[in-house]
């Protein structure tokens, strides 16, 4: 180790200190306070806001929707990640597979928004389909659907295949590295015992793989736990479709409700404090720090 | 083992990767046709009759991005968008290179400490800020202005910079840091001659990670910066349209492609640096 002069560090460090003290740790502290206050923080009113958002039906929604995304999204693109790194690592055209599911992570959700609001397009029987998903029911002479308008299932469906195509190509990126990490000969020498390929799976990929799973999986909890902008762009929140990220962002900037605003982000963080002390922990168990 | 599993076996498992590589792109390829047909052409047909067609070529059009880049304004918007990336990226990832060095090789009280709030901080969602900074930003007459988004993007990307920064920068071998310290050598020096350029391929990584997320966010800019056409970025601009140009699909296309162009670019021709920059963060996370 070089020799340090005591102030040296924290010539280093007391930039980012401030900052994040400022950006990310001072208000998250004021959020908590003023959510016990009024729309405009002057009055104090105890849980209030907090009643009002496990009794407010919209805000029940939201949560009901938020979970139905958990339950489904992360799966889906926890598996999906998965089954499409091993099936890819077999062929030669790996990486120009590789790069198109991994393609929609480096555009906006926005972007990704209008890109499947168009796959969903709906028009009246009566004229041409535009969108793709109306014109194959046409031609397996079926209605179309108003796919981002039937609720509670389809919408929200809808918008979680939004969510699962831009986030499996991450998925896979990771679990493809953490599967080439498995020593091939361990599964030929499974396969030449005359394992079958299904039981290689689940017998010695899953288990080995495991850490890096629970790894994506926390990741992929913690982004749909926030998520905001596929159902801001493509429904913003209407027919059943409200998350608790977009309520929040209403009742900040349309209702002007800080109070309210400010216990929704609470519960938000309170959702995803169990996701911290994973990564905590899993932080402690990497390195003791030198 | 691969070359000799015979084709009739092999054959299911090609179809269903063509298959789901056919699906994941065919969406983004409907957009990228529509952006070029004429409006009458878009709200007639399909964009997959082009094909019946495939070589008449005159059906396409630049009509719709002429309309979206000058008249409806996104030419603008993809400047606010660029005024707003590249200090967003460039200011974070300078201070977070210190903050990483000094908690990798210096010693000092309460170390460990704050770098394991700082893991912390990496999942406090962005909505546990907005309202004390928004209030902070009207005061300081910081709301709606560049400066402003810039600081708040800093503030919000420290700590995952940091983190990525940290883990690169604490690997490289302490020999040589024992070799500097006989030479001499202060930490200033260290820093600059030894660990930033040997820190590249991980200061390549994050910058594309800050770079496509600050360019890609919709929500610190609703909140900071609104919906004023000249400070606007795209992604504000183009879900603004989406509600008022909801039919008019050659021109939400066109936009949308338009915010597209930048980060496909950037993805194919450094995708390397991306994928390691996600392994980096998730995997040793």
């Amino acid at each position: 180790m070089l020799y340090t002069k005591k102030y040296t560090p924290w010539l280093y460090i007391l930039p980012a200190i401030f900052l994040l003290f400022f950006f990310l740790v001072y208000p998250s502290i004021n959020t908590i306070y003023i959510s016990f206050f009024n729309y405009n923080s002057e009055i104090w009113v105890g849980i209030k806001n907090y009643i009002y958002c496990f009794t407010n039906e919209i805000m029940l929604n939201s949560f009901k929707n938020n979970a139905l995304w958990v339950i489904l999204f992360v799966p889906l693109t926890v598996f999906l990640g998965l089954i499409i790194a091993i099936l890819v690592d077999r062929v030669r055209y790996e990486a120009l597979v590789k790069s198109i599911i991994f393609m929609p992570m480096a555009i906006s959700f926005v972007g990704a928004g209008v890109i499947w609001k168009f796959v969903y397009a709906y028009r009246p029987a009566s004229s041409a389909q535009t969108g793709i998903l109306n014109a194959l029911r046409a031609a397996l002479q079926l209605e179309p659907l108003p796919w981002l308008i039937i609720r509670p299932w389809l919408n929200n469906f809808c918008l979680i295949v939004v969510g699962v195509w831009i986030w499996t190509g991450f998925c896979m990126v990771i679990l493809s590295a953490s599967y080439k990490g498995i020593p091939r000969e361990l599964l030929e020498a499974a396969r030449v015992d005359g394992a079958s390929e299904f039981k290689v799976f689940w017998r010695i990929i899953l288990p080995l793989m495991e850490p890096t799973l629970a790894v994506v999986a926390t990741t992929m909890t913690i982004n749909v736990l926030k998520v905001f902008d596929i159902v801001y762009v493509m429904t913003n929140g209407n027919y059943n479709t409200e998350v608790i990220a977009n309520r929040m962002y209403k009742e900040m900037f349309i209702f002007r409700n800080y109070g309210r605003a400010s216990a929704i982000a609470v519960i938000l963080l309170v959702l995803i404090i169990p996701m911290i002390v994973i990564n905590i922990q899993r932080f402690r168990e990497q390195e003791g720090m030198r | 083992m691969k070359k000799l599993e015979p084709l009739f076996t092999s054959l299911p498992l090609h179809l269903i990767i063509i298959l789901i590589a056919f699906i994941w792109i065919l969406p983004s390829v409907g957009l990228l046709i529509t952006s070029f047909r004429s409006s009458a052409e878009v709200a007639s047909s399909g964009w997959w009759s082009i094909f019946q067609h495939p070589f008449n070529f005159t059906c396409f059009t630049l009509e719709n991005y002429h309309q979206v880049i000058i008249r409806i304004g996104i030419g603008r918007a993809f400047l606010n968008t660029l005024f707003i990336t590249i200090p967003s990226t460039v200011i974070p990832i300078a201070i977070a290179s210190l903050a990483a060095y000094a908690f990798a090789w210096m010693d000092f009280p309460g170390r460990r400490f704050l770098f394991v709030i700082l893991v912390g901080l990496l999942v406090v969602p962005l909505q546990m800020t907005m309202i004390p900074i928004l209030r902070v930003f009207n005061k300081l007459g910081l709301a709606g202005t560049f400066p402003g988004i810039w600081l708040a993007h800093t503030g919000y990307g420290l700590p995952l910079i940091i983190y990525l920064l940290y883990n690169f920068i604490s690997s490289l071998p302490s020999e040589l840091f024992d070799a500097s310290s006989i030479d001499g050598a202060g930490h200033f020096q260290v820093f600059t001659k030894l660990v930033l350029p040997l820190s590249l391929p991980a200061l390549a990584s994050v910058t594309i990670f800050q770079f496509l997320w600050i360019w890609n966010d919709l929500l610190v800019a609703l909140v900071y910066l609104g919906g004023t056409p000249d400070v606007a970025p795209m992604t504000v601009r183009i879900s603004a349209l989406v509600g008022s140009y909801g039919q008019d699909w050659e021109l939400l296309t066109a936009a949308a492609f338009v915010s597209m162009v930048l980060p496909l670019i950037l993805f194919l021709s450094l995708q390397r640096y991306f994928v390691k920059g996600i392994l980096a963060g998730a995997v040793k996370g």
